[in-house]
């Protein structure tokens, strides 16, 4: 199957449609018959990513690449950065503000979400500047 | 009380618990394999399987997406906490079926426990 390439463009703090570059994504995976527990994978670390750039940057976008192999997603955004990214990777750190663990987020579960469902991940931030989060999962090789 | 595991129908989850259904009533029929309760929503996409009832008290939209993208089957509200008429309409539009409850979140889980319905990933007994 010829590959599939795209892109969303994420604006900081639009919680109305949070989820919804993801959401798309999805259905992309659908049509293209990826298997429903990969499907699942990938939408799960491209909402959590999607989330962050929701929660703490300016904008960002997602890019997306579907080959027979794998699925590539990389986000990159203009926000604060992760001064240390260790830190960040652990489960239930967190710096996110009140008001978006009130909204059901911000519990420090971000990246490790994002690990666990991914088979390799990269995480470049430059303080000040943005993060990028680039992150893929094989596909089974075609019947 | 029973001590096997069950999958229930939804409409028997609606009974159970009292509910009104706020989205998909012709959905009533679906069924349920496990649940999930939790208002973290990062927790739901970490540890909750597909096809699972998800109990929450959070009623904004990204319950819906994070429904969506960890393959919920349906949600029920706890306290009569209800949603907004746009987050309705998006678990409308993405097949997702919603149920409000008078009951508490510990009273919610208790009831659907005693009658046989299990956790994602807890104990089997």
């Amino acid at each position: 199957m010829e590959n599939t390439e795209g892109v969303f463009f994420l604006t900081g703090k639009d919680f109305k449609n949070a989820g919804a570059a993801s959401s798309s994504l999805k259905g992309i995976l659908e049509g293209r018959g990826v298997p429903q527990p990969i499907i699942r994978r990938v939408a799960i670390a491209a909402f959590e990513a999607e989330m962050n750039v929701i929660i703490y940057a300016v904008a960002g976008m997602m890019n997306y690449t579907i080959t027979d192999e794998m699925i590539k997603i990389r986000i990159q955004d203009m926000g604060p950065g992760i001064p240390n990214i260790e830190q960040a990777m652990k489960e239930g750190y967190s710096t996110a503000p009140d008001y978006i663990r009130e909204m059901g987020f911000g519990s420090g579960m971000g990246l490790p979400n994002i690990k666990r469902n991914s088979d390799t991940l990269t995480v470049n931030s430059v303080v000040g500047e943005g993060t990028t989060v680039e992150f893929s999962m094989n596909l089974p090789p075609a019947e | 009380m029973s001590n096997a595991p069950s999958v229930m129908i939804l409409s028997d989850i609606r009974d159970i618990l009292k509910a009104v259904v706020l989205a998909r009533k012709e959905d009533m029929g679906m069924q349920i394999e496990r649940a999930y309760c939790a208002d973290l929503m990062s927790d739901v996409l970490a540890f909750s399987i597909s096809h699972s009832l998800l109990i929450t008290g959070l009623t904004n939209t990204q319950v819906i997406r994070t429904a969506e993208v960890a393959t919920i089957t349906a949600i029920v509200f706890i306290q009569n906490k209800r949603p907004d008429i746009q987050t309705i309409a998006l678990a409308d539009e993405k097949k997702i079926p919603l149920l409000v409850t008078d009951l508490s979140m510990f009273d919610t889980c208790g009831l659907l426990f005693e009658k046989g319905l299990r956790s994602c990933n807890g104990l089997e007994f």
